[in-house]
């Protein structure tokens, strides 16, 4: 068929283009109704007309009664801010890494991040370490680990090439992976151990106000380069020479998402514990909604994975007397939520 | 007036040399067609070209400044490439690819902005396939995605475009079509060089011709004398004759027999 005449096909058949910007704010009307109706679900349920009038009475400055104030701002909501920030930061920095290693199956930890956090957190709890000692392990572990294979790959390759730079990745993970299984043998079966599993399965039933406040300044430091480079990240998805011919310096590029994308994991993980799936699942859900463009997809995947997180943390502290650790009930959906994405359409999964 | 010029320049990767020997000078508003059997070090010689790699030795001079000394984004200003049509998995509107070609021209944090789309589009409907707008790059034929490619070249806005070999995957149909487009692009005052496997398309269309031998030679010239019957068959390896049609059409291909005594 020449290619004159196949050009009579009507304009704008790709669906996705056109809906971009409504499934957008579709996107963040559903984090905001999430977070109402999240806030309200618990041992004291509240509407979520109550928790959104008690956001304005505090906000406005008048007074609430004692235990909406206790129930609502000193336990529910700093939880409910942080699964959101978990899901926004992994989302962020696996549609981000999967721009970036041009592969759809790439998930935040492909570098090694979270087997290099969890490593350095169960050490701290081996050693008996308060909580933010071992949440600050967990993060400068995560980081050093990054940076370890940042240096590995760049000694064996000096041109930073992204096929070594996933292997060292992968040798560096499982490095931490068997320090973490020596950490576990070398634990107290009955005091420490649970406590390392439910931190490796991840969890957000300890997290306080101040830990939010404390991880907050490091993912918007984190998450801010990759939203403000958005255009260049989603050209960089074409692949090293061809983005450089667009005129992307890729090497400068790819180790700022790689610094951005690590400092948002470790800052999440080291409140959360390892939580999987999230940030390989959304950003293909993120996709179907919006398309294939990087700079909608990120504030897409951001939405939908705050959105997604506090509902799972939400049916992890409500459907059962415990407390189910999150990274069980994400594989648990995610998994075959991925299976059906695989199925509906080949293309779409890819970047 | 030479729009990109390259000395004396040898290309390959660390101590492999891939070709030497190289002076090359493309004229403004002009075609150059590139020969060379395969893994002569065609696309090493583009890659050198853009300054994805350094040359081994010699220069490469873009109007007046020395191409080692340019960012990325102000080589792409005035060097765009065409890479081969790409495989059907992309999941981009033709729109967003072409818009993509606008990324030298944006800030370090920018977004297209509507200017800029309407650059694209435009770039579209010089190409003949402003229709294609919204399709997905997966939606469409390979010669489509071909021109699309060629679209984002023109709204990268330079003045200078390397096609790596444009027309290898195109049926008949649509390697005439294509090779129409790109030689009226060199009529409006862009620069091309231009990779192919065919010496009939070079004969046909270029005002000069580059080839790279597997010996690791270089020549460049006007097509009638550089691309002589003796220099064909060296270059590919066997005898090779160049037949003239009624039309003034030139075909290469195996000398013809004898005929039978």
């Amino acid at each position: 068929m020449p290619i004159s005449t196949a050009s009579s096909a009507p304009a704008g058949t790709d669906a996705s283009q056109r809906r971009a910007a409504p499934a957008l704010l579709a996107l963040a009307l559903l984090l905001l109704v999430t977070v109402l109706v999240a806030a309200g679900i618990g041992a004291y349920p509240m509407g979520p007309e109550d928790v959104a009038l008690a956001l304005f009475h505090r906000l406005s400055g008048a007074p609430n009664p004692q235990t909406i104030d206790t129930v609502l701002f000193q336990i529910r909501l700093p939880r409910v801010l942080a699964a959101l920030l978990v899901g926004a930061a992994l989302s962020a920095a696996g549609a981000s890494y999967q721009s970036l290693f041009r592969n759809p199956l790439v998930s935040p930890d492909i570098l090694g991040v979270s087997s290099g956090a969890g490593l350095g957190a169960v050490l701290g709890i081996l050693l008996g370490l308060p909580v933010a000692a071992i949440q600050f392990l967990g993060f400068g572990a995560g980081l050093l680990t990054v940076i370890l294979v940042a240096a590995l790959a760049r000694s064996l390759r000096a041109g930073g090439d992204v096929l070594v730079l996933v292997l060292a990745g992968i040798v560096l993970g499982a490095l931490a992976g068997a320090g973490i299984s020596l950490v576990k043998i070398l634990a107290d079966p009955y005091d420490q151990l649970p406590v390392i599993t439910f931190w490796l399965l991840g969890s957000l039933a300890g997290v306080k106000p101040g830990d939010v406040l404390a991880v907050l300044p490091a993912i918007i430091v984190g998450l801010a380069p990759l939203y403000l480079l958005r255009w260049r990240i989603g050209v960089l998805g074409l692949g090293d020479d061809e983005a450089k011919a667009l005129g992307v310096d890729v090497n400068r590029l790819r180790g700022i998402v790689i610094a951005a994308a690590t400092l948002a994991t470790a800052s999440v993980v080291a409140i959360s514990g390892v939580i999987g799936w999230v940030g390989l699942m959304v950003p293909h859900m993120a996709r179907l909604l919006v398309g294939a463009r990087f700079d909608r997809l990120l504030p897409a995947s951001v939405l939908l994975g705050g959105a997604f997180m506090i509902a799972v943390d939400t049916l992890a502290r409500a459907i059962a007397a415990t407390e189910i650790p999150l990274g069980v009930l994400t594989a648990v959906i995610g998994g075959p939520a991925f299976v059906w994405l695989l199925a509906r359409s080949r293309r779409t999964v890819a970047p | 007036m030479t729009a990109l010029r390259a000395e004396g320049l040898a290309i390959g990767y660390g101590r492999a040399t891939v070709a030497e020997g190289i002076d090359l000078a493309l004229a403004a508003g002009t075609l150059t067609c590139l020969l060379g059997p395969n893994a002569v070090g065609k696309t090493t010689l583009f890659r050198t070209l853009l300054g994805l790699i350094p040359p081994l030795s010699g220069k490469i001079v873009l109007g007046e400044e020395d191409l080692g000394g340019m960012s990325r984004p102000a080589i792409a200003r005035r060097i765009a490439f065409v890479p081969q049509a790409y495989r059907g998995e992309s999941a981009h509107t033709v729109l967003d690819l072409v818009t993509m070609g606008r990324t030298a021209h944006l800030g370090l944090f920018g977004t297209p902005s509507r200017k800029d789309r309407a650059l694209a589009a435009e770039a579209l409907e010089r190409l003949g396939i402003a229709g294609l707008a919204s399709r997905a790059l997966f939606e469409i034929s390979e010669g489509q995605r071909q021109l699309a490619l060629i679209a984002r070249a023109l709204a990268q806005q330079a003045p200078v475009v390397f096609m790596d070999e444009p027309t290898a995957s195109l049926d008949l149909g649509n390697r005439i079509l294509v090779l129409d487009r790109v030689r009226g692009l060199a009529e409006t005052g862009l620069t091309v060089l231009l990779s192919t496997h065919d010496p009939e398309q070079a004969l046909a269309l270029a005002d000069q011709v580059a080839t790279l031998g597997a010996d690791r030679s270089f020549a460049a010239g006007p097509a009638a004398t550089t691309l002589t019957e003796e220099r064909l068959s060296r270059l590919y390896g066997i005898p090779l004759a160049i037949e003239r049609t009624t039309s003034g059409r030139q075909i290469v291909g195996r000398p013809a027999m004898p005929p039978p005594s």
